[in-house]
């Protein structure tokens, strides 16, 4: 019997029409994936399953029962859960409190502390999940937080777990322990819906695979077993395209781009541990690595954001000093790491924001009086070239998709024609139609002679770009190599701090 | 192209949507208080008539409102400059009695300066002491971190005593019996729009800066990035923003535009720095800028209406027995409804929570969104 139905789902958010006639069925014991673009409408559907959105149109079927719900509070008294892309927990409290804040068991006035325990310990027990209940949330790993999000599902006795987006922020490891999770879930009768745009892992781990395009539900009986990862990108697209493109760089020249001695100090602890590189015309540098090893910190210097303990830094052979002004002026263009917090600001217009940056530029202002026309102008250009999906350049970025804010800061940086890249995370959080079209401007910069600097979490997305890949593993370069000479699992074993077999040692490069 | 148009109506909603609130705020504010004046016994009616008759309903009336506004639209104008870099600036009472003494010491001690000049250099004068005041807020808030919010409130405390203790002890004009400093030269006043009125040329120039700051704001790469500072600090810091620069000069214009404040009453009205020279105008400022969301052009509005109620409140006063508190009650009410839509937002977004967890803005208002 089918757990749960949504029947011909409408919800229409202004200036567009977020699910169109949709219809949705989740069966009992099934990891359900629902792949789609940012945008598609996924996360809109399940805010409508969890009570968060409330249809136009459409019925919910819960348990053979139709239900209006009119709160996630509601969905959860029912049995419905949703772990969110960003985690809800309290970081100063323990994972037992985290996990049974709100439905507390109560003697008398006070929370029955005893009982708590008791239940939150069977229950990490039974799935296995190796948590101490009684560590703070804060001194967690994101994969465990990520564990306390699903326990706090499990206690408030959940049968339809929604996951959005669960992997996005897990290394390949966790990504496997999730997996197992999930698998254990399902064993116990548990329905799950996996929110996702990440193919491989989608074939990976579902049962049946639903996709969703532009609001419309494209097909709902999909067996990952028939499926090819290229069949299911064209339905979420739409059309064809290249993923994990190559394009070996054909003409590699001097070097435009050196760092020496870096080193970063940061609350008395050494963040960066002294690394040196180079980066040439016409080359794309990765740096794979586990978030939290020393990417920020080394963002930060190359960017004139924080004062490292040493550096010297030339471009093109002219050293750069000072604040992120005149970084930013030297002609080194940043795509930050996390463009809500750092790109962009969201309250203002995509105009406004396009000019970021650069708007002390000469062909956007003259003595201090920003020319409108000229802006509209550059505006209109960027909005054209960098296809950012927009009506008009005059709305709020906030209103836009991820992968379409992505665009604004990459369209931003570059526009100005900048001798290098520092490029964080490109395309975190944007979907396959978006990171195609930033791969191949990103490739294209670099066949003009750009040096590029990619520093990403998403190791597929390191390796099909980079022309050369270093390891950063806490604060100190571990590897060289080039694009094909380790496999995914070697550098996994170096971006965590274990060493690759005796065998293959022989073939790489080791680097001091 | 049906989507697109959707769209533009969002935006456009959304932005006449702070303007409409103004005004909603403003009238239910009127509504609230004629309730409560009605449950104190006396006739609403009588009492906003008195209003009307003091403020709006005759030119006297007019002139009046405006010379109360004057100082309200300055200490308004400061506040909202400085709150969109989010820096918030109670020290504008103390700026208001820095700009006062200065202003009157200039205009009463310098005795070589020819005609304009002199009233020209005491404003000046009174406005950089404003703005020094300012500054000093800004140095510790950036260098080491202190509340601009506590630091300008002890300050307001520290200038307005050291001012009455120069007004009566060292500066005090001889044989007088009440706390003032000599009186400024002839040249040294502020000329008078209306004869014998309190309204002045300050308010030109308040609206001038108005108009300049509006302008500022809107056109210039200064004030795109006192929007990008007030909308996105960090992202303003990664853009090569030299924060802290903007922050010193945002915060110096907000003291210098409350020291004007000052010394349009030292030099317009009083002619002499007295004790007690303003009457909270430092204070009365915030409600004003709050009124009109910060934005520099609202404040001339959001002034008059406060200054037209102040207004109206001296013939309440004059001509009835209904105690003119009321006015102050409309008043508080006026604030309490321009911050209850966030409010009730903000209610709103947390019976939206799933859980009682942090995090994450964004994401709970694309769900408020609904």
């Amino acid at each position: 019997m089918d757990m749960l139905q949504m029947k011909n789902i409408s919800k229409s958010f202004p200036g567009t029409k977020a699910l169109d006639s949709v219809d949705f069925y989740l069966k009992e014991r099934e990891i359900l994936s629902l792949l789609g673009e940012n945008g598609a409408g996924k996360t809109t559907l399940m805010k409508v399953l969890y009570g968060m959105l409330h249809p136009d149109t459409g019925e919910i079927y819960y348990k053979g029962e139709q239900v209006h719900l009119k709160s996630p509070l509601d969905a959860i008294n029912k049995g419905i859960c949703m772990v969110h892309q960003h985690f809800m927990l309290v970081p100063a409290f323990t994972v037992m409190d985290n996990i049974i804040v709100g439905n507390e068991p109560k003697s008398g006035l006070f929370v029955d502390e005893k009982k708590a325990r008791e239940e939150v310990k069977a229950l990490i027990n039974r799935f296995n999940f190796n948590i101490n209940p009684d560590t703070r949330v804060e001194k967690l790993s994101v994969g465990e937080q990520q564990r306390v999000e699903i326990l706090k599902a499990l206690y408030r006795k959940a049968d339809v777990i929604i996951l959005d987006e669960p992997t996005a922020v897990l290394t390949p490891h966790e990504v496997d322990s999730l997996f197992v999770i999930l698998r254990k879930l399902k064993e116990e009768g548990k329905s799950i819906v996996i929110i996702t745009h990440k193919l491989r892992e989608t074939m990976a781990i579902a049962d049946r695979i639903n996709v969703l395009r532009d609001g419309k539900m494209i097909e709902t009986d999909i067996d990952p077993k028939k499926a090819t990862i290229h069949s299911l990108s064209e339905m979420m697209v739409g059309r064809q395209v290249a993923l994990g493109i190559k394009r070996p760089a054909k003409n590699i020249g001097d070097v435009a781009f050196k760092v020496e001695h870096l080193k970063v100090i940061e609350d008395g602890v050494a963040k960066i541990k002294g690394i040196d590189f180079s980066i040439r015309k016409g080359e794309i540098l990765g740096i794979a690595g586990i978030e939290g090893n020393g990417q920020t910190q080394l963002l930060e210097s190359l960017t004139g954001l924080n004062n490292p303990e040493s550096m010297k830094l030339t471009l093109k052979g002219k050293e750069i000093k000072g604040s992120a002004d005149v970084f930013l002026r030297s002609g080194i263009g940043h795509i930050p790491e996390d463009r809500l917090t750092m790109g962009l600001a969201t309250e203002m217009t995509i105009k406004d924001n396009l000019i970021l940056g650069y708007h002390k530029s000469p062909s956007l202002q003259r003595n201090g009086i920003l020319s409108k026309k000229k802006i509209r102008d550059y505006s209109n250009r960027c909005k054209e070239d960098f296809n950012i999906k927009t009506p008009t350049i005059d709305v709020k970025a906030k209103s836009l998709s991820g992968g379409n804010q992505q665009k604004i800061v990459i369209a931003r940086t570059f526009s100005h024609d900048p001798e290098v890249i520092i490029a964080a995370h490109p395309t975190r959080g944007v979907d396959v139609g978006a990171m195609e079209y930033i791969h191949s401007k990103l490739l294209d910069l670099r066949d003009e002679g750009k040096a590029v600097l990619l520093i990403s979490a998403d190791l597929d997305e390191v390796r099909s770009l980079s022309d050369r890949i270093l390891v950063l593993y806490e604060g100190r370069i571990v590897s060289e190599s080039m694009p094909g000479e380790l496999s995914e699992v070697q550098l996994g074993l170096l971006m965590t701090g274990n060493r690759i077999d005796e065998e293959v040692e022989d073939e790489i490069r080791e680097i001091d | 192209m049906k989507s697109g148009k959707l769209i533009n109506n969002k935006f456009l909603k959304s932005g006449s949507g702070s303007f409409t609130t103004s005004v909603v705020a403003f009238l239910l504010a009127i509504v609230v208080g004629g309730i409560l004046i009605e449950l104190a016994g006396f006739s609403s009616i009588a009492t906003y008539g008195a209003i009307f008759r003091g403020s709006l309903g005759s030119s006297r009336g007019l002139v009046l409102s405006l010379s109360q506004a004057t100082p309200l639209l300055l200490t308004g104008l400061s506040f909202a400059i400085a709150f969109r870099v989010r820096i918030i600036n109670t020290g504008a009472e103390g700026q208001v009695y820095i700009g006062a003494m200065a202003a009157a010491l200039v205009g009463a001690y310098v005795n070589f300066l020819p005609g304009i000049t002199h009233v020209a250099v005491a404003v000046l004068v009174g406005m950089i002491a404003g703005g020094l005041v300012g500054l000093f807020i800004g140095f510790l808030k950036i260098k080491f971190g202190a509340s601009e919010v506590i630091v300008g409130i002890m300050l307001n405390e520290i200038l307005i005593l050291i001012t009455a203790w120069l007004s009566t002890g060292p500066l005090m004009t001889p044989g007088s019996a009440t706390a003032q400093t000599n009186p400024i030269l002839e040249t040294a006043r502020l000329g008078r729009l209306v004869p014998r009125s309190q309204l002045t040329w300050a308010l030109v120039l308040a609206v001038i800066i108005a108009v300049y700051l509006e302008w500022m704001i809107r056109k210039t790469t200064l004030g795109y990035e006192i929007q990008v500072i007030g909308s996105n600090l960090k992202a303003a810091k990664t853009a090569g923003i030299n924060v802290p620069k903007i922050y010193l000069l945002t915060i110096f214009i907000s003291g210098a535009i409350a020291g004007l404040g000052g010394a349009a009453l030292s030099l317009g009205i009083h002619y002499r720095f007295i004790e007690g020279i303003s009457t909270g105008f430092g204070f009365a400022g915030i409600p004003v800028a709050a009124l009109a969301m910060y934005s520099p052009a609202g404040v001339v509005v959001s002034s008059f209406l406060f200054g037209a109620l102040r207004a109206g409140a001296m013939t309440l006063n004059r001509t009835t027995s209904i105690p003119i508190e009321f006015v102050s009650v409309v008043q508080a009410l006026v604030v309490v409804f321009v911050a209850a839509p966030m409010l009730i937002a903000s209610i709103k977004k947390n019976l939206m929570r799933p859980f009682r967890g942090i995090k994450n803005k964004r994401e709970s208002l694309k769900g408020g969104d609904a």
